[in-house]
């Protein structure tokens, strides 16, 4: 075959359709079949019959939404300050922020089990708050990260101007920083609201044995129940979907994977 | 005042609460406690058990080998992915765009599970073959190079690429020496961003893994259920370890950073 | 059988991209070893696409491109002994001067101690010597551009390809380096081919130039020829400032045009429908009485060696460059020699008339609206939320910068003597008729002052007031930034 840039794009283009495109596939197929490859509803109509079920889905979207709050309110204020600090080397004290993303996840939540268990004596007292805790430990430089980004390429002379029209300080953070800094926050809950869904292993740790969707899969999956998983990890597809669809409208384009991890 | 105070308080009960868990433990790995609180002793008993234990030895050899072998390869696919793409027409590069994504928004558990149907319970793959784990990495991190390169090609002057075949060098050299120095940095922030999301990675790993393989995310998970305590302490010293690597390499990228701004 | 003197031939080529936009049509073109011949057009004329299928970056869609004989026009780039230097310069940023200068020669692998001594020979050339080991980014944009220039040339290339080169430089650097190119090429003697949409860059640097306008040839000439004589109307208008009107010959080497009578040198037949070309310098301002013509001056600007004087004589508006001032409200004379006439047989006799562009962002002829998507007209353009033209940037398009005129054929132009008919868009008076076999040919001097020409098969007399019926969807529309 002739050389052309386009062709070197194949290799990359085939792996997407084998192991992105076609496993999406694979899980329709399994999610809407039984053990012995027949046509069923039984794995969709069961989730949604069954209190259980129905019950972990409430719970997931309980935790990640006190969760996505929690990490809300804590890095808005962060990201605020220290875009707006006349500090010269920001960018270094924001790295500082965002550094424990680079250290192993399951090796940060060990170090706060331990510090939880001498704070709270055991752990089973206060699984609810302990999983909040947990997973706004892990995610908030997500959160802090894409809202600072964005507040800090504001141009100032947008709150100059508002200032110059009669604003005050607080109506013109309302009214200018607040609206334009929208675009970072919805990257920062996308980043935290779907794992907050599905990372279950942090519950797992600390002794939180309430199930939530991820849950559901570890568990069918442990079971080798494959129609069953298919099910849930469609649904949480769904999920994430309709997700996507409604931050894209409200965010820019690809800040989930631009704005904070690159 | 109360602004004053408040504008430098949050931010430093911020750093308190993420760094306060990571420092305590640092410390006790250098005590022989088996619990925070109890210090009788100052030791390096952790860290000679994590060096000298043949089990964490390997896991971290192994997690190690994983991450760079798997970066290396989404680099290769996801760079070529790129710039494939770019000079595509229209509709094949916003299909490659959109597939693309699908894992980076996607959850870890969604991705790991359906790798796992379609490769072990569809094709048959034994899991002993490490395939269905590499291939599962890849597929985590080759989206985020192909994110990374294609600014760079954005960026990058058209005609470079023309130049060099108007001075005539093959398209093939044209491409190794005018455009990928030029979209190099990108490779680098996309290879440096596929190590930590392999090392990080939990999910991926437990639906594709050898039953005998672990990851340090793995290995930690299981460890703290059943915890035998010399292993327990050992992984607080692993702990310290990658926390004072990471901030080594923290300090010499923003050394070079303010190099690299002196001079240009 | 190929011509010695001949370095390369274009034979009917045509571009048409995948988008079904046709670039470049039926374009053919001889060069001559070693001239400097320069294709010179608007922007979105096809020049560039023409150099780029020289070049080798792209390929023609039909004909073929003849290197000393030899079709080259499916030979990719790097095999062609052709050399181009890009607009934005296109260097190497990750390598130092000396490593893009010497790239070509790598390729080539010439031995090290020869690709030395040609650098530094060529550097000499450009004037950059001892340059060699300076990072792309410590020059200024005049010194890139000699890199470009330089890189391309030590490869002693057949032809060198300019693509706008000085494009990006600011103007005196520009003139500096208009002449060093020039002399360069004479030094040399490689053949140059140059494509700009300065026309004063194209007429002080070429051997030949080649006017171009969508996608066609205008005119192949000297730039004394393109220049003095003109093909056609938009030749006449790109090249230099030049008042353009449509007029008939009267007798033997006598015009009528812009409500005056002129004697000219070109001997055109009588009753010739023709364009008069006649340039700003040549017009000469004298007292009333004395002129061919008379008008009022309606703006005076100073443009450092002379003034440009607007006179609105009758509804014609003539330029004229002089080095005498004159005051607005001025009513003054003009004349024009008759070497200072240049008479251009109008082939077809098209009418072109300026269409306005309203408040509410409707064209607009005469005081009538016209039914016409001003959308689809200026390119990338859209209708805001208040109805209001805004551009690709979503910035509203101000009226008064568009220029936008209409072409209508003389065929589809009805005549009729209800004067008050609503259809009716002007009024003129016939003042000149042909016969032409089978129809009449008219001469319409209407209230604008402006004359349209108009077939009809019936015979109606001099003199008469008319009204003009210009169907809209007859009218071809074209814009002008």
């Amino acid at each position: 075959m002739k050389f052309s840039r386009k062709t070197l794009g194949v290799p990359y283009a085939l792996f997407l359709l084998l192991f992105v495109a076609i496993p999406l596939v694979v899980l329709f197929y399994y999610a809407f079949t039984n053990g012995q490859g027949q046509f069923t509803f039984h794995n969709l109509t069961s989730f949604f019959t069954d209190p259980n079920t129905l019950g972990t889905l409430f719970y997931s979207f309980l935790i990640a939404i006190v969760t996505t709050l929690v990490c809300l309110a804590i890095a808005y204020p962060v990201a605020y300050i220290l875009a707006t600090s006349h500090l010269k080397a920001k960018s270094v004290i924001i790295m500082v922020f965002v550094m424990p993303m680079w250290i192993n996840f399951s090796l940060r939540i060990t170090a706060l089990k331990e510090i939880l268990t001498v704070l709270e004596g055991n752990l089973a007292f206060h699984p609810f708050l302990n999983s909040v805790i947990g997973m706004t430990y892990d995610f908030l430089p997500f959160m802090i990260l894409p809202i600072y980004n964005t507040i800090v390429k504001l141009d100032g002379s947008l709150i100059e101007a508002a200032k110059d029209l009669g604003a005050n300080d607080t109506g013109a953070f309302l009214r200018v920083t607040l609206p334009l800094s929208v675009p970072g926050i919805v990257s920062g809950i996308s980043m935290v609201f779907l794992p907050a869904m599905t990372n279950y292993v942090v519950l797992d740790m600390l002794y939180n044995s309430t199930y939530i969707m991820g849950s559901l899969i570890g568990s069918y999956f442990s079971a080798y129940n494959w129609h069953g998983g298919s099910m849930i990890a469609l649904i949480l597809l769904a999920i994430i979907c309709v997700f996507t669809l409604v931050s894209n409208t409200s965010g820019e384009e690809d800040s989930r994977a631009g704005g904070a991890l690159l | 005042m109360i602004r004053k105070t408040l504008r430098t308080l949050v931010p430093v009960l911020t750093l308190v609460f993420l760094y306060a868990p990571i420092l305590i433990l640092a410390f006790f790995s250098f005590t022989n406690a088996t619990q925070i609180g109890m210090v009788r002793g100052f030791t390096l008993k952790n860290y000679i058990t994590l060096f000298t234990t043949e089990e964490l030895r390997s896991m971290i050899v192994g997690t190690l080998l994983l991450a760079f072998g798997s970066a290396i390869l989404a680099t290769l696919l996801g760079t070529l992915g790129a710039i494939g793409s770019f000079y595509s027409k229209k509709g094949v590069s916003s299909a490659i765009r959109t597939v693309n994504q699908i894992p980076v928004i996607n959850a870890d558990v969604v991705t790991g599970f359906s790798i796992c149907i379609l490769l072990v319970v569809v094709f048959g793959i034994s899991k002993d073959t490490y395939i269905p784990l590499i291939i599962g990495h890849v597929t985590l991190s080759a989206p985020f190079v192909y994110l990374s390169v294609i600014p760079k090609l954005k960026q990058m002057d058209s005609s470079l690429y023309e130049a060099a075949l108007d001075l005539g060098a093959t398209p093939a050299s044209a491409l190794l020496r005018v455009v990928i120095p030029q979209i190099f940095s990108g490779m680098i922030s996309g290879f440096s961003l596929a190590i930590t999301l392999s090392l990080d990675d939990y999910f991926i790993a437990t639906y594709t893994k050898p039953a005998t393989f672990d990851t340090i995310s793995t290995y930690v998970v299981n460890a703290t259920k059943g915890s035998q305590t010399s292993i327990k302490t050992a992984l607080w010293a692993l702990s310290t370890v990658i926390f004072v690597i990471v901030i080594l390499i923290v300090i010499g990228m923003n050394i070079k950073a303010a190099k690299e701004q002196k001079k240009g | 059988m190929a011509n010695n003197e001949n370095i390369i031939e274009l034979k009917h080529i045509s571009k048409v991209f995948d988008d079904g936009f046709t670039a470049v049509s039926d374009f053919n073109l001889e060069v001559k070893r070693g001239e400097f011949v320069t294709f010179l057009g608007p922007s979105g004329c096809g020049k560039t696409t023409t150099l780029r299928m020289i070049a080798g970056f792209d390929m023609p869609s039909e004909g073929d491109i003849l290197l000393n004989g030899q079709d080259i026009s499916k030979m990719p780039p790097n095999l062609r002994p052709i050399n181009t230097v890009f607009q934005r310069y296109a260097l190497f940023p990750h390598m130092n001067i000396f490593d893009n200068i010497a790239f070509g020669l790598k390729q080539k692998k010439t031995p090290k101690d020869e690709i030395s001594r040609k650098v530094k020979k060529v550097l000499e050339l450009v004037d950059l010597e001892g340059f060699e080991k300076r990072s792309v980014s410590t020059l200024s944009g005049g010194q890139q551009q000699r890199v470009a220039i330089a890189r391309a040339l030590v490869n002693e290339p057949q032809i060198l390809l300019l693509d706008e080169p000085l494009g990006a430089l600011d103007l005196k650097m520009r003139k500096e380096m208009q002449i060093e190119l020039k002399n360069m090429h004479d030094e040399l003697g490689i053949t140059f081919i140059y494509v700009t949409h300065d026309q004063e860059e194209a007429l002080t640097m070429s051997d030949k130039i080649v006017v171009m306008s969508e996608g066609k040839i205008q005119q192949i000439g000297t730039p004394e020829d393109i220049y003095n004589e003109p093909q056609n109307a938009f030749v006449a208008d790109f090249i230099g400032e030049s008042n353009l009107f449509n007029g008939i010959m009267t007798g033997t080497k006598k015009a009528r045009f812009a409500g005056g009578q002129f004697d000219c040198v070109d001997d055109v037949p009588e009753g010739t429908q023709i364009t008069a070309v006649v340039r700003p310098e040549d017009v000469v301002l004298t007292d009333p009485a004395q002129g061919q013509i008379r008008g009022k001056v309606t703006s005076v600007i100073f443009k450092g060696i002379h003034y440009e004087i607007i006179v609105q004589s009758g509804r014609y508006e003539v330029v004229i460059q002089s080095t005498k001032s004159a005051s607005v409200g001025d009513v003054v004379g003009m004349q024009v020699a008759p070497d200072g006439i240049h008479i251009m047989i109008a082939e077809n006799h098209t009418n072109f008339f300026p269409v306005d562009v309203n408040r509410a962002h409707h064209l607009e002829f005469n005081g009538t609206e016209l039914h016409a998507s001003l959308t689809q007209l200026v390119k990338g353009s859209r209708r805001g939320e208040n109805k209001e033209l805004l551009d690709e940037n979503g910035q509203v398009i101000d009226p008064d910068k568009l220029h936008i005129t209409a072409a209508i054929e003389p065929q589809d132009i009805k005549m009729t003597d209800d004067v008050d008919d609503e259809n009716v868009l002007i009024e003129g008076t016939i003042s000149n008729l042909i016969y032409k076999g089978d129809h009449y040919s008219y001469v319409i001097n209407t209230e604008l002052g402006q004359d349209f020409i108009v077939d009809d098969e019936y015979l109606w007399n001099m003199g008469d007031q008319i009204g003009l019926i210009l169907p809209i969807e007859k009218m071809r529309f074209s814009v002008k930034k």
